[in-house]
């Protein structure tokens, strides 16, 4: 309790644009009016044929209601502020980079390559240095995975340089 | 009787008897394993479940959910960290106890009254739901519109986040169901020109990420983590005295925990926390609980787990979730075909009684699993996430894949699990998004097709005694936080 009053605490001491409730705030806000604007450019249902409100209006409420309440938050927050997070550590922004090195991979090389190197890539950022166990989850654990989808469910995954060798 | 037969037909059933067996033992693994659970858990197998029919799809999700709720017993007596969210009241007391060298017997209490609690609800479950389908036959599309709102207002008061978050987090929801064509005039909507969104987002993408990607980034937080695990020589069954000294708070808790699960968008977090209160209030010896006292254990899992039966039963009547893991229940009935509410009960009461048979079966089988097994299972914490989430990325990839066989999907997935991740770190819940994306098409639908009825007049709403009453709870629902935060203020004054 008293280690989150003083994080409260901290996040007071911190100029108003560098707090979490003003930066979370502004991106909430800035995302709903970008997605508000969006809604101003699909169509029109002719009065003739519409049958209740415009497709567009119910989202057009929803976003409004989200700022409204995104102001809310953040009105109440300048009362009591939140608690500063910690900084995130080194392996989150590994864990995360591996996400987009599996999409990049995903699309450009083979589905089954990109699992397997995001398996490898975090098991290793995590602490693992053991040979056997990153085989394991980056290779033998995905090669289990794939068949069991394939003979099961019979899924076929999208082509690509394993995944082609494996199906000719 | 013929509902009684009904309810007995999976013991009737090898297939079934499989699937139950199967789904409470993948059950407790997901609930020994923090950050897992059974909402994650089932998030994760519900791609596989489109291999089974729709009962034994449904039969499984329901065993996980009931044997997980009770697996986070087991971490939290044995590690002090909750396999589960709502097995965090039971820390309080189960952590204490073992470290006094009683880790046996809080277990046996975390055992015997989670079955107790469980078995309890699903006896509500049975006679509840029916009623409460009955009566939303009388609904037509103005009451639904007015129950689906009262159901997300409720979320204003789940957790212990902030009410508003909530509500956001629920609208976000909502708006995330309205991407694709609108399914009255067919117009795109939020579509940005990639045609793989003009069919709308998919249910399975949002509800892996939200829970399992954002959990994966959770825990690449926590890498430095270090638990200490009591040993456990193996679980004793409680003593006579124990049963004397905790039996009124166990059916109390089971009481209090189903009641609360019947609450739309509440659920087992919630019910432990009041039943373990409540077992506090009326205690001889209050001044015991925090420092190892059975009758904390006996309040706080009898309480999440009778939430479990609980939550069913709006989930079954009405489509509205009672809680994260009926929301993932739900989604494995839409995917499946099967629409939930009164028609369900007039039409398939083989489906419904199976699935209420299934998770009587469910709290026996897992107080045999736990009672014989938990020793193995509290090894299972022992599996290094280094292992374990790079295999649970493997399978959450390729389940989320496995449906539309879109790598699109995959990318969905992907994101809301970076967005899960940023969501939770801010305080804002990820359950309130998948409750609001299952209801979304519902409070879009019935609010358009009332506003035809009614010729575009608003006020109408409040000309019908069933949605004024709804909308009437909505409001109490929104107060009720902030009258809880006064009182919870006045209290710490006084103290």
């Amino acid at each position: 309790m008293k280690n989150v009053q003083n994080q409260k605490r901290a996040n007071k001491s911190l100029p108003f644009f560098f707090r979490d409730e003003f930066r979370v705030s502004l991106v909430i806000i800035l995302i709903s009016v970008a997605l508000l604007i969006t809604t101003f450019t699909f169509d029109i249902v002719p009065p003739i044929l519409n049958r209740g409100i415009q497709p567009a209006t119910f989202p057009k409420a929803l976003l409004v209601l989200i700022i409204v309440m995104t102001m809310l938050i953040y009105y109440l927050a300048t009362k009591n502020p939140w608690k500063v997070e910690k900084k995130l550590p080194r392996s989150f922004f590994l864990t995360l980079s591996s996400f987009v090195i599996f999409v990049v991979v995903s699309k450009t090389l083979d589905f089954f390559l990109a699992i397997s190197a995001l398996s490898i890539f975090v098991s290793y950022c995590w602490g693992e240095k053991r040979l056997f166990y990153l085989l394991l989850v980056g290779i033998i654990f995905p090669i289990i995975v794939f068949i069991f989808f394939e003979t099961i469910l019979g899924l076929r995954f999208p082509p690509g340089i394993i995944t082609n060798i494996y199906y000719n | 009787m013929d509902n009684l037969l009904l309810m007995l037909a999976p013991l009737f059933s090898s297939k079934l008897l499989l699937v139950l067996f199967f789904g409470t033992l993948f059950g407790l693994i997901l609930g020994v394993l923090p950050g897992l659970g059974p909402t994650t858990g089932g998030a994760l197998i519900l791609p596989f479940t489109m291999t089974l029919d729709p009962l034994s799809a449904i039969v499984l999700l329901t065993s996980i959910y009931c044997a997980g709720t009770y697996g986070g017993a087991i971490t939290a007596v044995l590690i002090n960290t909750p396999g589960t969210p709502a097995a965090a009241a039971t820390c309080l007391d189960g952590y204490p106890l073992a470290q006094k060298g009683e880790a046996g017997r809080a277990l046996g209490m975390a055992t015997v009254s989670s079955t107790v609690g469980g078995i309890f609800s699903v006896v509500i479950l049975v006679f509840f739901a029916p009623i409460l389908a009955q009566l939303a036959y009388e609904f037509g599309q103005p009451e639904y519109f007015a129950l689906a709102i009262f159901g997300l207002t409720m979320l204003a008061s789940i957790g212990e986040g902030s009410p508003i978050k909530n509500l956001i987090a629920g609208a976000f929801g909502i708006l995330i169901s309205t991407v694709g064509k609108d399914f009255m005039t067919s117009i795109d909507r939020f579509t940005f020109g990639i045609n793989e969104l003009t069919e709308g987002i998919g249910f399975i993408p949002v509800v892996v990420g939200l829970f399992a990607m954002s959990e994966m980034l959770t825990q690449s937080t926590l890498i430095n983590q270090i638990f200490n695990r009591i040993a456990l020589k193996a679980i004793k069954l409680p003593s006579k005295d124990d049963y004397k000294k905790t039996w009124k708070t166990i059916l109390r808790s089971s009481g209090i925990g189903s009641f609360i699960g019947v609450l739309p968008a509440e659920g087992g977090t919630v019910a432990s926390l009041i039943g373990y209160s409540e077992a506090k209030r009326f205690s001889k010896n209050p001044e015991e609980f925090g420092k190892g006292s059975i009758e904390g254990i006996a309040g706080a899992e009898a309480a999440n787990n009778a939430a479990t039966g609980g939550a069913m039963v709006p989930t079954l009547a009405l489509g509205i979730p009672g809680s994260a893991t009926t929301a993932v229940i739900l989604t494995g009935l839409i995917i499946h075909g099967v629409r939930p509410g009164p028609d369900l009960f007039r039409e398939q009461p083989d489906f419904l009684y199976g699935i209420f048979g299934a998770m009587l079966i469910a709290n026996i089988l897992f107080f045999i699993f736990g009672f014989f097994g938990a020793k193995i299972f509290a090894r299972i914490t022992l599996v290094p996430n280094k292992i374990l989430w790079p295999m649970i990325f493997a399978v959450s990839v390729c389940g989320t894949y496995s449906l539309n066989q879109s790598i699109i999907d995959v990318w969905i997935m992907l994101f809301f699990g970076v967005l899960g991740f940023f969501m939770r770190r801010y305080g804002f819940s990820v359950v309130p998004v998948i409750i609001g994306l299952i209801l979304g098409e519902l409070v879009e639908g019935t609010l358009r097709q009332s506003l035809v009825i009614f010729d575009g007049n608003w006020l109408m709403f409040f000309t019908r005694p069933i949605a004024l009453t709804f909308f009437i709870l909505s409001l109490i629902a929104l107060a009720f936080p902030l009258i809880r935060s006064r009182k919870f203020k006045k209290n710490n004054d006084k103290v």
